[in-house]
């Protein structure tokens, strides 16, 4: 039993003085995705029967590949943004919010290395 | 994690029922939550048959003839009956409403009636609003100014000033839309919840107030306000007809506007 103060309880450690960024990025990410899986829609009915030859021709153009970056980078971030909501709003076991906010940290960072890299790959046909 | 079942003390058992008087014709059965904290025993539903022949219109005036008339040990609060007190609020048929402005023709078959959703009871369906009471003194619901009081007159405002708290001020305080809400359901005890970010908005509205700068750094935070991810069961459930959904908006748009883009 706690004999605190409701006023206290309620003003709790105070305002973290954070979260505007991290919601208006959630919605900027949201929008940008609108239109580079649009972008990717139209590249996969494109490619769509085609060979690898194809698909890394067209990859290799700058402005493609440029697209295909941005895509793989904001798919993770915003993935990343939604997923920290997720546990913040249903995980309430301290230590694992904590791993759980971390291990999506970094999955979303090596996926986004991993998309970047082979992209560059197909991109420069290395 | 969030808990979806209820405690073991908290599952609902089944409870007595209460028959109708003889003669009754237009008759319709009250299902009431009831809970004593003193009997260790588990909350039940009790069933009362209610004469709608001579009962007021409201659900409010069933739930008073019942414990007149049938069942004196069922305990809810009420004061006004006419929708600006805002203590006679309860979750009537599954939604959040306030008794004594809520007809009961509003309602097929029988009428259930439950406590404010996901907040501790204190007997029957009188929740313990003491948080909830304690997150609206945090916002610090009053005029805060730095220029010095007009000596002879009061604090201005124009018409078209004042009609910006249209909407805002009409709010009872009654919780229907907090307790509506998932996101104070599951993390009530940091998130301010509908009707107080509500109050903070009118707040940050007045054109008289001068500590909008603080009012947003104090509401500026992952939990206090940004839990809210627009469910809007608060501007459904909202007895009065306000758009507590709208209020929070408004905050996030000023908290994004202060910062540049």
């Amino acid at each position: 039993m706690s004999m605190v103060n409701p006023l206290a309880k309620a003003r709790g450690l105070g305002s973290a003085k954070e979260g505007v960024h991290h919601w208006y990025m959630q919605r900027a990410s949201a929008i940008l995705l609108l239109f580079l899986v649009g972008w990717l829609i139209y590249a996969m009915i494109k490619l769509a029967g085609a060979g690898h030859a194809e698909a890394a021709a067209f990859i290799s153009n700058p402005t493609n590949a440029a697209f295909m970056l941005v895509l793989l980078v904001s798919l993770f971030y915003h993935a990343m943004l939604g997923l920290q909501v997720v546990i913040e709003d249903y995980v309430h076991q301290r230590a694992l919010e904590v791993t759980l906010y971390f291990l999506t940290r970094a999955g979303a960072y090596i996926g986004m290395a991993i998309g970047i890299i082979h992209v560059l790959k197909l991109a420069l046909g290395a | 994690m969030a808990e979806f079942r209820l405690p073991k003390n908290s599952r609902i058992m089944k409870g007595k029922t209460f028959p109708a008087p003889e003669g009754a014709t237009r008759t319709r059965t009250f299902k009431v939550y009831r809970w004593d904290p003193d009997d260790g025993e588990n909350p039940r539903v009790d069933s009362y048959v209610v004469d709608l022949d001579s009962c007021g219109p409201m659900v409010l005036d069933a739930i008073i003839k019942i414990k007149n008339e049938i069942d004196p040990t069922l305990t809810f609060r009420r004061s006004c009956r006419e929708g600006i007190c805002g203590s006679c609020a309860m979750n009537i048929d599954g939604t959040n409403t306030l008794a004594c402005t809520r007809p009961i023709s509003d309602f097929k078959g029988d009428v259930k009636i439950n406590p404010l959703p996901h907040l501790p009871v204190v007997k029957d369906i009188v929740p313990d609003m003491s948080h909830f009471y304690a997150q609206y003194a945090t916002i610090r619901p009053w005029i805060r100014t730095q220029s010095t009081t007009p000596p002879d007159s009061e604090r201005l405002q124009s018409k078209t000033d004042r009609e910006k708290l249209d909407g805002l001020y009409e709010c009872i305080l009654c919780a229907c839309c907090s307790t509506s809400c998932p996101s104070y359901w599951w993390n009530g005890d940091r998130y301010l919840g509908p009707a107080v970010l509500l109050q903070a908005y009118r707040w940050l509205a007045d054109s008289r107030d001068e500590a909008t700068g603080e009012r947003l750094d104090d509401l500026e935070d992952p939990f206090r306000l940004y839990r809210c991810h627009t469910i809007m069961n608060c501007t459904k459930t909202c007895p009065k007809g306000l758009n507590p959904a709208k209020s929070i908006a408004e905050i996030k748009k000023m908290l994004i506007a202060r910062r540049g883009i």
